[in-house]
């Protein structure tokens, strides 16, 4: 699934078929011109003929459109906004969250709280992150205006839990250390366009 | 001459006793109702894979004990019985579908004969006929059983208290008087040419190959009679009487467990029925010379069972007044001019 399928906006009635329905018969003698044509076309043979090819298609080439769904799951959009994951930085394994505050700050269900401090280094660092994932509405704001891609929308939207307090914590969200090769870099709201190279142009200092 | 070579045939044949048909009767009721039960599976598979679905697939390999989940299901629901419902009526409805559709298979060639073994004890040497009981008017008792079955959808809708029985009901008279006409005037047109009503007449009158089967001398009376079959059985085009889109579930919206279950039997029984009349008085029937005459008819009615299936998945279903006026106005107009060419065609 390529993501300019998602990124196309152009959505127009351009790709509408029209169909020739003609017109429904009135009289007595239109209505059994109809049965009688209808009748003798075949085109109840053709709708036999159709069940029977995806018979056949089902059967021998395994073409089923039936996906079991606890044991096989569908690719999901890469815009698609499910539970939150925290990223880290790949060089040094380190969080990404610089602690700036956007998220919380425009969370419109106001269900991020998050509280920071100084470390000994002088550098600000996240010392209480929780998203309340009962008042969460998933609009993705948060992961759209994060400066650093450190919020994103993982690909985790099985939700049902024993307990909420499961997903809420900013360790649960933040990748495992030892699985940071297994990063995904995160391709929907906020991240990088695939043509970014081309947007990029020369800074104009020349004022 | 004759006299002789009768005795001697009738001399020939095994004694059929009281104890052969009893256990033809078993034989019957117990194929019957498993390939019912089985027939539920096959359907459910032959649709699914017609929608390009998988259909059952997790009880059993390939879905194949479904069947045991869904009998343990029926057996061990609770039986409602609506407090305002007649309950007597509401009570035996279901086993007028069921017996009937049995009844309906006793004078129908099922299976053939055969002699058991003489090493299994008590049974051994006791002849099975292939018929229960050969009547010579085989194909009236046939038609007029299943006919009687249509009492059952009528009494259980009417019964229950329900509104959309009651439009169950209503449908079921609707669909009976209409397509029972073209049944019996389509099936009319061979039974002149045979001559008799009895199923082996007319399986001994197609007995030269395929060029003698009755479908090329009647092709017309062929479609009525398969148009009237899937009327009579309640399979899609005509499955008016419980239509879940348009009437819940029509007569038998308020029955739950075994009761439910008997319908369903009953229905398939039939659907079996009109699969083994097609294929003897239309398509050759069983090849009584030939070893493996009983596969080839297996073969024929598993066919019809399965265009049943077919139809069902290809094509929607028609409102009760179109099937009046399809019954009534082309289908009955068609029987008798194919009954009037038939008997100049014999007279000339």
């Amino acid at each position: 699934m390529s993501l300019e399928q998602f990124k196309n906006r152009n959505v127009g009635i351009h790709t509408y078929k029209t169909l020739d329905v003609g017109t429904p018969p009135n009289t007595g003698m239109e209505k059994f011109t109809q049965v009688v044509t209808r009748a003798v076309k075949g085109e109840l043979f053709v709708g036999l003929w159709v069940v029977m090819r995806e018979m056949i298609n089902t059967l021998v080439k395994g073409d089923v459109h039936t996906v079991k769904y606890p044991f096989e799951k569908m690719p999901i959009s890469p815009r698609y906004r499910a539970i939150h994951d925290m990223l880290r930085l790949l060089e040094s394994g380190n969080y990404r969250c610089i602690g700036c505050g956007l998220c919380e700050k425009i969370c419109i269900s106001n269900c991020i709280s998050m509280d920071t401090r100084y470390d000994e280094e002088q550098r600000k660092e996240v010392s209480e992150y929780t998203i309340n994932f009962g008042r969460c509405i998933f609009c993705g704001y948060c992961a759209e205006v994060c400066p650093e891609l450190a919020i994103v929308h993982g690909p985790r939207y099985e939700n049902a839990s024993e307990q909420r307090a499961g997903y809420s914590l900013f360790e649960d969200m933040l990748t495992p250390i030892d699985k940071l090769n297994l990063q995904q870099e995160y391709d929907g709201f906020g991240a990088v366009s695939p043509n970014a190279d081309e947007n990029i142009t020369q800074t104009p200092l020349a004022y | 001459m004759e006299t002789t070579l009768a005795q001697h045939i009738v001399t020939d044949l095994p004694q059929v006793t009281a104890l052969g048909i009893i256990i033809k009767a078993i034989i019957i009721l117990a194929v019957i109702s498993a390939i019912a039960g089985f027939g539920t599976y096959i359907e459910r598979k032959v649709l699914a894979f017609m929608q390009r679905r998988l259909g059952p697939m997790h009880v059993g390999p390939f879905g194949l004990l479904q069947i045991a989940a869904d009998g343990i299901k029926l057996f061990t629901k609770e039986d409602i019985i609506p407090q305002n419902a007649n309950k007597f009526i509401f009570m035996i409805a279901p086993i007028i579908t069921a017996a009937t559709a049995f009844i309906a298979l006793s004078s129908v060639p099922v299976f053939p004969d055969f002699t058991i073994p003489e090493f299994i004890p008590l049974l051994g040497g006791v002849f099975v006929p292939s018929i229960a009981s050969d009547l010579n008017i085989g194909i009236l008792f046939v038609l007029g059983m299943m006919a009687a079955g249509l009492y059952g959808p009528l009494l259980a809708g009417m019964s229950q208290a329900n509104k959309w029985g009651i439009i169950g009901a209503a449908r079921t008279a609707v669909q009976f008087l209409s397509y029972e006409v073209v049944t019996g005037l389509s099936i009319l047109a061979p039974i002149m040419l045979v001559g008799s009503l009895s199923f082996v007449d007319f399986n001994n009158y197609q007995q030269e190959g395929v060029l003698s089967w009755m479908i090329w001398q009647q092709p017309v009376a062929f479609v009525l009679f398969l148009i009237a079959g899937f009327a009579e059985t309640n399979r899609t085009p005509f499955d008016l009487l419980e239509h879940e889109a348009e009437v819940v579930s029509g007569y038998a919206t308020e029955y739950s467990g075994m009761r439910w279950g008997m319908f369903f039997i009953g229905e398939y029984a039939n659907m079996i029925t009109i699969s083994i009349i097609a294929s003897i008085v239309f398509l050759g029937g069983y090849d009584s010379a030939s070893m493996f005459g009983w596969l080839t008819i297996m073969l024929k009615i598993a066919f019809f069972f399965f265009l049943m299936l077919w139809v069902r998945a290809a094509w929607p279903h028609v409102r009760p007044d179109q099937l009046m006026w399809l019954c009534w106005k082309v289908l009955m107009p068609l029987a008798l001019v194919n009954i009037l060419i038939t008997a100049i065609v014999m007279m000339v």
